[in-house]
């Protein structure tokens, strides 16, 4: 199947190699049934988690380990709700520990309504946790000075939005993006905006390595179909970045010769 | 000799009696250690030394486990 066509087509993030280019979130699911069966659909091999008080009057609640076997897949512990450099050490330190490992996805994020990523701290938070040991993939604007700087202190992946956090808007910003992908030297991820699977393929027909969303396959109304949807979308995206599109032309060119047509 | 401990955990206070390891404090939460890190006074306390790490009175801790996020 498909699948063997490009079982060689790897990328590679602090190391590690992934065949699946799509990284989804655990978040928003109906339950923990539902998250485990629409990562399992989704085919990927990332999941991002987050890192929260247990709850103690209720020490017994199923936990997501139960449901997504750590061994299985690869947590991404992330730093939803840190607005300090500070924060988001001491959240990232506490999901190491429980983890055991130090690959994370930093965000800090601005105030709604955009919850757009807040790149002075955002800068600040990553140096931090460089030199606390951890490999940071890191959310960002779709600001090519800003993800220069994050690159050149030792980020492993730069992870600019498409469009606001759980928006669904597609990818605002295509040109932007494009840019980006030319200047990186490390793995570069649209994260964030992703609506339907369109989106994502288009996110990988720019050139992306991988693609992260949580919303679109959460918030679908049947989110196991949208996760296969986004498995495919993912893969046709990076088949046709790697065919190569046909050139843009303006006016038709029939696809039939013109030669040798019957005439009365 | 026991003591009273009072502690607070995820910004709850409780009152315990000690000695009280945090290993044996995870086992009276109902807690298994293998999902949780804990952190005491702002420091983590890595899980090998659970048992060996003794509570003390106005220690505050944090627990926290890995739930489901974007």
């Amino acid at each position: 199947m498909d699948g063997a066509i490009h079982a060689e087509d790897t990328w590679t993030v602090a190391g590690r190699s992934f065949r699946s280019r799509l990284i989804v979130g655990t978040g928003k699911y109906k339950d923990l049934e539902e998250t485990a069966a629409a990562i399992e659909a989704s085919g990927a091999e990332i999941v991002t988690v987050a890192v929260r008080r247990v709850n103690l009057s209720d020490p017994k609640a199923p936990m997501l380990q139960d449901f997504v076997d750590p061994k299985k897949y690869t947590y991404l512990p992330n730093t939803a709700g840190c607005h300090t450099a500070q924060d988001a050490v001491r959240t990232l330190r506490l999901a190491r520990e429980a983890g055991g490992w130090n690959l994370v996805k930093l965000e800090v994020l601005g105030p709604p309504p955009t919850l757009y990523p807040d790149m002075v701290h955002t800068l600040q938070a990553a140096e931090a946790l460089i030199k606390d040991g951890f490999e940071v993939m890191v959310y960002c604007a779709d600001d090519p000075v800003a993800a220069k700087r994050l690159e050149e202190l030792g980020c492993v992946a730069i992870m600019p939005l498409g469009a606001p956090i759980g928006s669904g808007l597609g990818i605002q910003n295509p040109a932007m993006i494009s840019m980006m992908i030319e200047q990186a030297k490390v793995p570069l991820l649209v994260d964030a905006g992703v609506g339907t699977a369109s989106d994502a393929a288009i996110a990988m027909e720019l050139g992306c390595d991988a693609v992260l969303l949580n919303s679109a396959i959460a918030m679908a109304k049947d989110p196991i179909r949208m996760a296969r949807a986004m498995k495919h979308a993912v893969e046709a995206g990076r088949l046709a970045y790697l065919a190569g599109r046909m050139p843009r032309r303006m006016g038709a060119d029939p696809s039939s010769p013109l030669t040798g047509l019957i005439r009365r | 000799m026991q003591t009273s401990l009072t502690v607070s955990i995820n910004g709850e206070r409780r009152d315990l009696t000690g000695p009280l390891s945090v290993a044996a404090l995870l086992d009276t939460l109902g807690l298994d250690m293998r999902k949780v890190a804990v952190e005491r006074n702002m420091e983590i306390v890595p899980r090998s030394t659970y048992a060996a790490t003794l509570l003390a009175d106005g220690d505050e801790l944090e627990i926290v486990h890995f739930i489901g996020g974007g």
